[in-house]
């Protein structure tokens, strides 16, 4: 498509901006400590990398949906193959130093493959599921996306990067809902996950699985589909605590450890816990821009990463809690059009994928301020410091730029602003 | 899949709503905690960033009589580091031992002082000079843990001279700590460790006053004081007024100077108020404050002359003839005798009493005396007989009756008890059933089994130089708590009186007179059962008396150790008797005795 004027979103592109500044600033802040440290100077990398990353968007929107499209499988490969050498070669860095997750030459950190599969792995799979003449029906009819979806997670799982492992899962749920899945199959997907999770507690269990039996006969799959489900639950849901308590101590430890290797790092929970007082402590107006003590006297980890938004929290306080919600509200609802709105299958399945991986990014990462959700180490879009995944994230959002410009209605409809 | 726009429609107002429901969620979750939970977590935050670091208060100021200083305070310096874990500390500690003189003794005790209280400031050197604070101000960046703080620190102008009433103070100690009565005291506080100082613990101490430090993550110091929250300001103690006259004091112990060991006591016979209270030698407690130096203390505990041992307050001596006048009282309360009466034997330098010889002080006897003769001679032999006479539990019984058993009640910790048998029993107990009346000639005239504290003997005599009831002696101003004593009539008082200036006048102390003033007191020279160096009895020079005899204005109590004759003591006496009412002595003071 030659276009010579591309039609902007900018609505997109204003709220993105508007995200990376407010980000950026608050980098700085992070950097502001009673005792300086390293940090103090990050937030220049930052904004250097924003820059860049502004630049690779702009290139991105000079590529068209179908190069995107007949660029999927070789991008898809070259991630894997990245993924695999990582397993070899893979070093780690700042708050998951025990991790493989840094491809580097020489000493010379380049950056984190898995931002970049984050982008492909949605292409990859946005393109099998757009082949769909209709939406899959049983569990056989995903092999294809499951294979597609499980093969960087199984790799990126070696890292250990238990994070960047729940992005996937999200987005490749919210594309399969997407694609047309109906509810009662997500569900029954998701089962196994669901009764691991509520293994802790016999009688919420036992709900679940009368709730999930049910579900079977009314949505009547393929008979060795609906043992296969109930097995799994079973296996899922009863034996892993018992095997669970079978094991030692250390040996409970050192699987938790692959999981989440930040887990060990202090005494357990105390970054939840400072990450919590400097939100509370915020209050509604906040401490004020850079004064917040909880980040100035350190008590704060990860301050410029995994826990920035505490940094909002406490010296913007609620207000700028909620001028964070709302900028990525404002994002979301704005995708979701944009994936409605795409002028094909592929290329909504592309924007909503990278909505959903977004979207699983904030959910975690805030969550896990207020100790709602796991500490997993995973970054806040737009904010976390973070060069690889600043870059991602506009590669993304010159993406869907495309996409937008290319949807329905793109020239002379509402896009056309 | 179905990409018809319906569809789409659909599924994007779907995931609209997730998404929406998701933020509304965590939204709600941050207003719970910045809004509802607001309060708990600030305290959180502060509790988190906020280091407390007492404030001493100044304990209150002591004065004398006329409101000159006996205690004081100056400003000193504390240096402590606040710290999270023992090992910080002692990293802390060892770097710092680079940088000033910290030796492995009191890092072990700033560790002890860290583990007994962790969340106050470990206290390193109580009491630093400005030259090592000046060098610690220069490495400060170095050392973000470390607090300097400006100090109130005890100060007694006088040095040795107060020692013996005013005491000192120290940091509080383990076994103090365990005490109910320190609860609300904290490791690492002063506390009054002796004499006025611990007596007055409750009044002087003041209260502690807070101020905040904020530390970051490592418990490094990024603001100092005064930074995060404002200073709670300590409470000054309230001044302690005493009846203490300090020009008194430092005379009497110019007096005992560095030769003379012993104590004196100076009482106002009326009010019990104690004039001046001296142990000599007396250690100077200034060097006490901010840890005893173990070579100073050491010096102390070896010294032959016992500086630690307050010869006032514990010191108990035979009181030798001084104890006459009790024997005496017990006799005129009796009705056993009065004070013109003779004994049957006649004094020729001593007595046969049974199998055994008593010797009288003077071996060339003083014939045939009257009891108020016998006073002013302190002739043995007379009171001999008069013990006789008595009989040795009337005399015991008398004694008691006396306060010879029972602390003079000064409010002072270190008092102790004298010595004095309660009843006959305690012969009984020590000698089993067969013991010989010839006791009673020794109790008579003061040796025995009857030692007496310096201040004891001075508050008899205060009771004799009044109207035979004892005020409670003290120290600090208070109301006088009189109890009485000597049982006698005002007349017999009168006589006892007389008897007293007899000794002073043509008796044993007649060397003592002060011109002008009429001075009425007991010589005593008592048998210490030390033997010099030629085999000689060493002998405790005392003097107990009071002037003017017609209406005492102060009562004092002289104590020389192995002092020989009390005419030693009681010239000591009358000096200082004369310097408290401005009066010259009719002899110079000498201390050849």
């Amino acid at each position: 498509m030659a276009t010579k004027r591309l039609p902007v979103d900018w609505p997109l592109v204003i709220i993105a901006l508007l995200l990376s500044m407010y980000g950026i600033s608050i980098v700085y802040s992070a950097g502001q400590t009673d005792i300086p440290t390293a940090v103090g100077r990050l937030w220049k990398t930052q904004l250097v990398w924003f820059c860049l990353a502004v630049a690779a968007c702009y290139a991105v929107t000079r590529c068209t949906v179908r190069l995107l499209d007949w660029l999927t499988w070789p991008a898809y490969w070259v991630s894997i193959a990245m993924l695999i050498l990582l397993i070899f070669i893979g070093k780690g860095a700042g708050t998951a130093a025990s991790t493989k997750s840094w491809l580097a030459i020489g000493g010379f950190r380049i950056g984190q493959p898995s931002e970049l599969a984050k982008i492909t792995v949605v292409l990859a799979l946005a393109k099998v599921l757009s082949t769909f003449k209709e939406p899959p029906k049983s569990l056989l009819e995903l092999w294809k996306p499951g294979l597609v979806v499980g093969v960087p997670w199984v790799l990126i799982m070696l890292q250990p990067d238990l994070g960047t492992g729940i992005v996937f899962v999200g987005f490749a749920f919210a594309m399969l809902f997407w694609s047309g899945v109906s509810w009662p199959l997500l569900v029954l997907v998701a089962s196994p996950v669901v009764s691991l999770i509520l293994a802790f507690n016999v009688q919420v269990w036992g709900a679940w699985f009368l709730l999930l039996i049910a579900l079977v006969l009314w949505y009547k799959p393929y008979l060795y589909e609906g043992i296969f489900l109930a097995c799994t639950n079973v296996l899922f849901g009863v034996l892993a605590p018992i095997i669970w308590d079978k094991l030692a101590p250390y040996q409970q430890k050192r699987l938790l450890v692959f999981l989440n290797p930040d887990i060990d790092r202090r005494a357990a929970g105390y970054h939840v816990l400072q990450s919590q007082i400097a939100i509370g402590s915020g209050g509604l107006f906040g401490k004020g821009y850079t004064q917040g003590p909880q980040k100035r006297l350190a008590f704060l980890p990860a301050q410029h990463t995994d826990f920035i938004f505490a940094v909002v929290g406490e010296e913007l306080g609620f207000i700028g809690v909620l001028l964070a919600f709302t900028l990525f509200l404002l994002l979301f609802l704005r995708v979701t059009k944009i994936a409605e709105r795409a002028n094909d299958s592929y290329s909504s399945l592309v924007a909503f994928g990278l909505l959903a991986s977004w979207f699983v990014h904030v959910l975690v990462n805030v969550g896990m301020t207020l100790n709602l959700m796991p500490i997993t180490g995973i970054p806040l879009p737009f904010f976390s410091y973070g060069g690889s995944f600043m870059l991602a994230s506009w590669l993304a959002v010159g993406i869907l730029i495309r996409i937008a410009a290319e949807g329905r209605g793109g020239r002379t409809g509402p896009f056309a602003i | 899949m179905s990409f018809h726009p319906n569809d789409m429609r659909r599924r994007g107002i779907a995931a609209n709503v997730i998404v929406t429901g998701v933020l509304v969620f965590l939204g709600a979750g941050f207003f719970r905690t910045q809004v509802l939970q607001h309060d708990k977590y600030t305290l959180q935050s502060e509790t988190n960033r906020l280091r407390e670091l007492p404030l001493p208060a100044p304990r209150g100021i002591i004065y004398d009589r006329n409101g000159k200083v006996i205690a004081d305070n100056v400003i000193g310096y504390t240096v402590s580091v606040l710290a999270q874990r023992e090992d910080t500390l002692r990293a802390v500690l060892q770097r710092l031992s680079g940088t000033i003189n910290i030796s492995p003794t009191q890092i072990e005790q700033a560790v002890r002082r860290y583990r007994r209280a962790p969340t106050r400031p470990a206290v390193i050197l109580p009491d630093a000079s400005f030259d090592v604070v000046s060098v610690l101000e220069e490495h400060r960046s170095q050392f973000p843990q470390l607090n300097i703080q400006s100090s109130p620190r005890r100060f007694y102008p006088d040095g040795p001279i107060v020692a013996p009433f005013v005491g000192y103070t120290g940091e509080i100690s383990e076994n103090e700590l365990a005490q109910p009565s320190f609860a609300d005291y904290k490791a690492g506080q002063q506390v009054g460790k002796q004499g006025l100082e611990k007596a007055y613990e409750s009044v002087l101490r003041g209260k502690e006053g807070s101020q905040f430090a904020e530390v970051d993550a490592r418990g490094r110091i990024v603001r100092g004081q005064g930074g995060a929250r404002p200073d709670l300001l300590p409470v000054p103690a309230p001044p302690l007024y005493t009846n203490i006259d300090l020009d008194l004091q430092r005379y009497v112990a110019g007096i005992f100077g560095d030769s003379l060991i012993g104590g004196a006591v100076a009482i106002e016979p009326k009010t019990g108020a104690v004039l001046a209270l001296y142990s000599a030698p007396s250690p100077d407690f200034n060097r006490f404050i901010g840890g005893v130096p173990i070579a100073y203390y050491d010096s102390l505990r070896t010294d032959p002359r016992k500086p630690l041992y307050n010869k006032a307050l514990q010191g108990q001596y035979p009181p030798g003839s001084t104890w006459k006048l009790a024997t005496t009282v017990v006799g005129l309360e009796t009705g056993a005798v009065t004070m013109n009466d003779h004994m049957p034997i006649t004094c020729t330098g001593g007595m046969q009493y049974g199998n055994r010889y008593f010797r009288c002080w003077d071996k060339r006897g003083h014939g045939s005396l009257s009891l108020q003769g016998a006073i002013a001679k302190s002739c043995d032999v007379y009171f001999y007989q008069l013990g006789l006479k008595l009989g040795l539990a009337r005399l015991i019984a008398g004694g008691v009756g006396l306060g010879m058993d029972a602390k003079a009640g000064i409010d002072l910790p270190e008092e102790k008890r004298p010595r004095f048998p309660e009843s006959l029993d305690y012969f009984n107990r020590k000698y089993g059933r067969n013991w010989s009346q010839s006791i009673v000639l020794s109790m008579a005239i003061g040796q025995g089994d009857n030692s007496q504290t310096i201040l004891n003997m001075a508050r008899f005599y205060s009771a004799l130089a009044t109207d035979g009831s004892a005020a409670k002696p003290e120290i600090v101003r208070g109301k006088p708590e009189r109890t009485p004593m000597v049982k006698l009539t005002a007349d017999q008082m009168a006589q006892v009186r007389a008897a007293l200036v007899g000794v002073v006048e043509g008796g044993t102390a007649s060397r003592s007179a002060i011109k002008g003033v009429q001075l009425a007191g007991k010589t005593g020279t008592a048998q210490s059962g030390t033997l010099d160096a030629f085999g000689k009895e060493l002998n405790h020079a005392w003097f107990v008396g009071f002037a003017p005899a017609d209406d005492p204005k102060i009562v004092v109590a002289v104590m020389i150790e192995f002092g020989g004759h009390g005419t030693r003591a009681a010239a000591i006496a009358s000096a200082i008797i004369a310097n408290y009412l401005k009066v010259t002595p009719v002899v110079d003071l000498t201390t050849d005795g």
